[in-house]
């Protein structure tokens, strides 16, 4: 089968051009690997970062966008001429206007108009307004007239292929066939086990909800446009719009340095694109066009939620002998892998010889969903991961050992089971369970009064993290011995800017506050994919070292002439360029004669191919320890490890940080986060922070502890890295999952595991039901 | 460090925490508005919301006279009007903290505070804390801590956490997370601010 590729676009893998060189894994390094406060931390803290949505350009215009109210409605007329002549309107366009009349994609082979009639959820775009204030904006919008005819609806994805649910699309609420998988033979699998365990498990639906909100400014000059726009890719942004605007890719740029987050809800192009150029257009004025809160809870993507049945069997020594698991999920209104992914731990992340897992995708009046930090894992991982330790239970074994019994050397799923390059799940259990203290803490009495304590343990990997081609960057080195860094990839706040700059460093010898850095660009900066998979330091982080070194050999060849040393014996030690043989033939790169006539060198440097017949993938073993309260059902985490393989560390601060992040969000699935859909009407009742809880100060633990656990990884590429940002929210959930039932004796199988379920629970158990 | 706990006392009496956040702005609604009309022109008639009016913010020890619509928050004056771009937008309802500011030293949700109401108050945001071209003490920390990851809710982080030292200068972990409350960070770096406010403290007390 074929790895999934969820990134790019019509499913084509994208090629580069082969490096020109291989050089040898870094042996020992005087940058990369040491703690590094952020290069942009300046103009992050002192606020002179501008963000896409801190852009003010002269005469510009502010729009906002009118939403369909109903989860399934046909609009029959809008009537906006009391809002086109109210003060400060500019232009107003509905579904009727000519300048709107564009096909959209939603996926698949499915388009729509812009404004489309049939808005098959709440939050469709259905008209949209520019003016000269905000203010104004939203006052128009309110004086649009819509005549809807409201439509029955479909919320609740296990009632979408009900006898007389109504149906979203021709053909009915099936997105294509059931996605099937099988290897072995399961019924020999279950009747050569010992024990079988079978449990059914449920996540709800997430919001990514970044801080910055989704949205963009775009202005013209003749037949140019120029975007700003909050974006983790700013070439896949670009495509779309001139595909949908039929425009010639360099006359749109897309700009996007600095963003506030996206956890994939910002890897795409949004109609608020199309919306806020055509607006442009009408007024010849630049305008700006961010959401508000609640529109992003509505329209721009969610983690779908995910309807699991897992049964699982294993001999009494351990061994696994068939796994077999049922989903039922939805991307919402129109195809957007609803599924997509949430068997791939079942498949891969254990050995086991006898494995089906089907997968069935439906249509809802929902928001279209969007990759969320590691697509379909988490999900999976909550239902395969407590399964897991259901089994452990009932052959009497610890968890751990039972893991650890199963780890697998080869990717089974992939065709002709690749070995992976490493696989540090072991280390990642052991190690990870020692720095813990897991067996000490697995014999902590659970408390005599009403609070109680646990400890749990989740383990993942992470289908990509292996990034790849293509990527181009561009490194100049100034004649005074300072550098320019030029790339495309956004820094989604992972610290990509740093590492990068720590590679020119690592090879050129320059300072940190010495490298200027361009990014995100498509018109000055080189092509790169969305920042998204874990895999831009894995893609970027060798295009960088390898314009490096290409600077660095034409800097040799000029240094070879003045020092009498050949190119191949010299090295660059700090500021100078140094004979390996004799370290007293030195000459500072700033004093070279050559160097200074030809005032900088350019190298261009790609990313070349993966390993072939390998595959790399990162992996995560998670452990934690939680506070039940009995009487009030309240969870607190108190301590969290994560241990991982996710190769070479670059920069250990931005490391940990990622860590403490992904543990963050994953407690946010296990305890607090669910978007809700009001039965009576489809609509989200929870479109808002207040009434979606994402974890706050209050909520998480001051002790997180990051424990990279394996050396680099040389066969996945020239920097040895492998991806971080998904690995580190995959198994969180399932791990506090776990420690809930170490606590308290009881299997939450629905997230959240808020106070209201966990009452129920510990009522139901009291009562001995 | 080691498990925390709620020592019950709590931080930042005067801010804002998310939990508090109704009865502060209840409160403190009430007696802005009030200290706004007595301290209008008497002559003024009452100005329409969507109406242009004479408004003087005192910025960062700098006043700005402009005209401001009544409605216009004060983060939307700061942002759009006044090209102060450090407070940013988050939520517009008072949920996130992104648009923290203080006024008169105290955390603010710029985005629950109409401008007018904070005439005759000091109202201090980002950029108000730099030393010249330098960053100030809780701007550092939060870099060295690396206690951000996008960046985005970070002017905020730091404004409360600014406000927070200047009622407590030596906050406990418990107190920290109350101050920092009201404050959300979607890419989860708390565990970070912590130790950055923390690290704020003292570089204050060492007087950086």
């Amino acid at each position: 089968m074929k790895t999934p590729e969820l990134y790019f676009i019509n499913e084509a893998v994208p090629d580069t051009a082969l490096p020109q060189v291989k050089p040898e894994p870094w042996a020992a390094t005087r940058v990369v690997g040491t703690a590094q406060p952020r290069v942009d931390g300046y103009e992050r803290m002192s606020g002179t970062a501008v963000y896409p949505s801190d852009l003010v350009l002269p005469d510009m215009l502010h729009a906002a966008v009118l939403r369909c109210p109903h989860a399934h409605a046909r609009v029959r007329r809008v009537d906006a001429s009391a809002a086109a002549g109210m003060p400060g309107v500019r232009s107003v366009i509905t579904g009727d206007a000519a300048a709107a009349d564009l096909r959209w994609n939603y996926g698949r082979n499915v388009f729509t108009k812009l404004f489309d009639p049939h808005c098959r959820f709440e939050g469709e775009a259905v008209a949209a307004v520019a003016a000269e204030t905000p203010q104004q904006a939203w006052d128009a919008l309110r004086a649009i007239s819509v005549d809807y005819e409201v439509l029955p609806f479909v919320v609740d994805e296990r009632r979408a292929l009900d006898v007389g649910a109504p149906a979203l699309h021709e053909g009915g609420n099936r997105v294509g066939d059931v996605e099937r998988y099988e290897r072995g033979d399961v019924t020999k699998g279950f009747a050569a086990a010992d024990k079988v365990v079978e449990l059914e498990f449920r996540t709800a639906a997430e919001i990514h909800t970044p801080m910055e909100l989704h949205g963009c400014v775009a202005r013209w000059d003749g037949p140019r446009l120029t975007i700003w726009e909050s974006t983790q890719g700013v070439y896949p942004v670009q495509q779309r719009v001139a595909g949908v605007l039929e425009m010639p890719l360099a006359n749109v740029r897309v700009i996007g340095s600095y963003m506030g987050g996206g956890f994939g809800s910002k890897l795409q192009a949004d109609k608020y694109n199309i919306v806020a150029a055509v607006l442009a257009r009408l007024t010849a004025r630049p305008v700006k066009l961010f959401l508000t809160r609640e529109e992003t809870f509505l329209c721009v993507g969610n983690r779908p939620p995910a309807n699991m049945r897992l049964k699982a069997g294993a001999r009494k020594d351990g061994t696994l002998t068939a796994l077999e698991m049922t989903c039922t999920g939805t991307g919402g209104a129109y195809p957007a892998g609803g599924t997509s992914l949430v068997d791939w731990l079942v498949r891969d992340l254990y050995a086991c010889p006898n494995v089906h897992t089907e997968l069935t995708d439906v249509y809802i009046n929902g928001g279209p969903s969007r990759p969320f930090r590691a697509p379909g894992h988490p999900q999976g991982a909550w239902a395969l991961e407590q399964t897991i330790d259901a089994l452990a239970d009932a052959i009497g074994m610890d968890a751990i050992e039972l893991r650890l019994k199963n780890v697998p050397t080869v990717s089974q799923t992939r065709e002709g089971r690749p070995p992976y390059t490493t696989t540090g799940l072991t280390r990642c259990l052991t190690e990870g369970a020692k720095a813990f203290g897991w067996r000490d803490a697995k014999r902590h009495p659970k408390g005599d009064g009403p609070v109680k304590r646990g400890v749990g343990a989740a383990a993942c990997l992470w289908v990509a993290g292996s990034g790849g081609p293509p990527s181009t960057v561009i490194v100049k080195l100034f004649a005074d011995g300072s550098a320019n860094l030029n790339m495309g990839a956004s820094d989604i706040g992972t610290g990509t800017k740093t590492v990068m700059a720590m590679v020119v460093a690592e090879e050129l010898g320059v300072a940190l506050d010495k490298i200027q850095i361009e990014n995100a660009d498509t018109a000055t900066t080189e092509y790169a994919t969305a920042s998204g998979g874990s895999k831009t330091v894995p893609t970027e982080s060798p295009a960088v070292r390898d314009a490096a070194l290409a600077v660095k050999r034409q800097l040799f060849d000029l240094a070879a002439d003045e020092l009498k040393v050949p190119a191949s014996e010299l090295a660059i030690d700090g500021e100078d360029v140094v004979s390996k043989k004799d370290q007293k033939v030195r000459k500072k790169i700033a004093e070279l004669a050559g160097f200074r006539r030809r005032g900088v060198l350019v190298g261009v440097g790609t990313r070349g191919p993966n390993p072939e017949n390998k595959v790399v993938n990162p992996f995560a073993a998670q452990f934690c320890e939680v506070e039940v309260d009995t009487r009030t059902g309240e969870v607190r985490v108190l301590r969290f490890l994560s241990a991982h393989d996710s190769g070479r560390v670059m920069n250990p601060l931005t490391f940990e940080s990622q860590v403490i992040g992904g543990v963050t969000m994953g407690i946010g699935l296990a305890l607090t986060e669910q978007r809700v859909f009001d039965r009576q009407t489809g609509k989200v009742v929870n479109r808002n922070w207040h009434d979606y809880k994402i974890p706050t100060a209050m909520d998480v633990p001051a002790d997180i502890t990051s424990l990279p656990v394996a050396p680099p990884d040389d066969e996945a590429n020239t920097t040895g890295t492998k991806g971080l940002g998904e690995p580190v929210t995959i198994p969180t959930a399932a791990a506090v999952a776990n420690a809930v039932h170490d606590a308290i004796g009881i299997r939450v199988t629905e997230s959240p595991i808020s106070p209201m379920r966990l009452v129920a629970l510990l009522t139901e158990k009291r009562a001995g039901r | 460090m080691g498990h925390d706990h709620d020592d019950g006392k709590g931080g930042c009496p005067h801010g804002v925490s998310r939990r508090g956040f109704f009865t502060a702005v209840g409160a403190g609604a009430i007696g802005a508005a009030t200290l706004g009309r007595a301290q209008a022109p008497a002559a003024a008639p009452a100005a329409s919301a969507g109406e242009p009016t004479k408004v003087t913010l005192h910025v960062n020890g700098r006043a700005h006279t402009i005209l401001a619509e009544p409605r216009w928050t004060l983060l939307f004056v700061l942002r759009e009007q006044l090209g102060l771009t450090g407070t940013k937008v988050g939520c517009e309802r008072g949920e996130c903290g992104a648009c923290t500011v203080l006024l008169d030293g105290v955390p603010r949700y710029a985005c629950m505070t109409l401008a007018f109401e904070a005439v005759g108050r000091e109202i201090t945001t980002l950029e108000g804390l730099m030393v010249g071209e330098q960053l100030g003490p809780v701007q550092q920390a939060f870099l060295a801590e690396d206690a951000y990851q996008c960046g985005y809710c970070t002017p905020g982080q730091i404004m409360a956490a600014e406000g927070l030292l200047r009622t407590n200068a030596e906050p406990s972990l418990a107190q920290i997370r109350t101050g920092m409350s009201g404050n959300l960070c979607r890419c989860g770096a708390y565990a970070h601010i912590f130790k950055a406010v923390k690290r704020g403290s003292e570089l204050k007390k060492a007087g950086r």
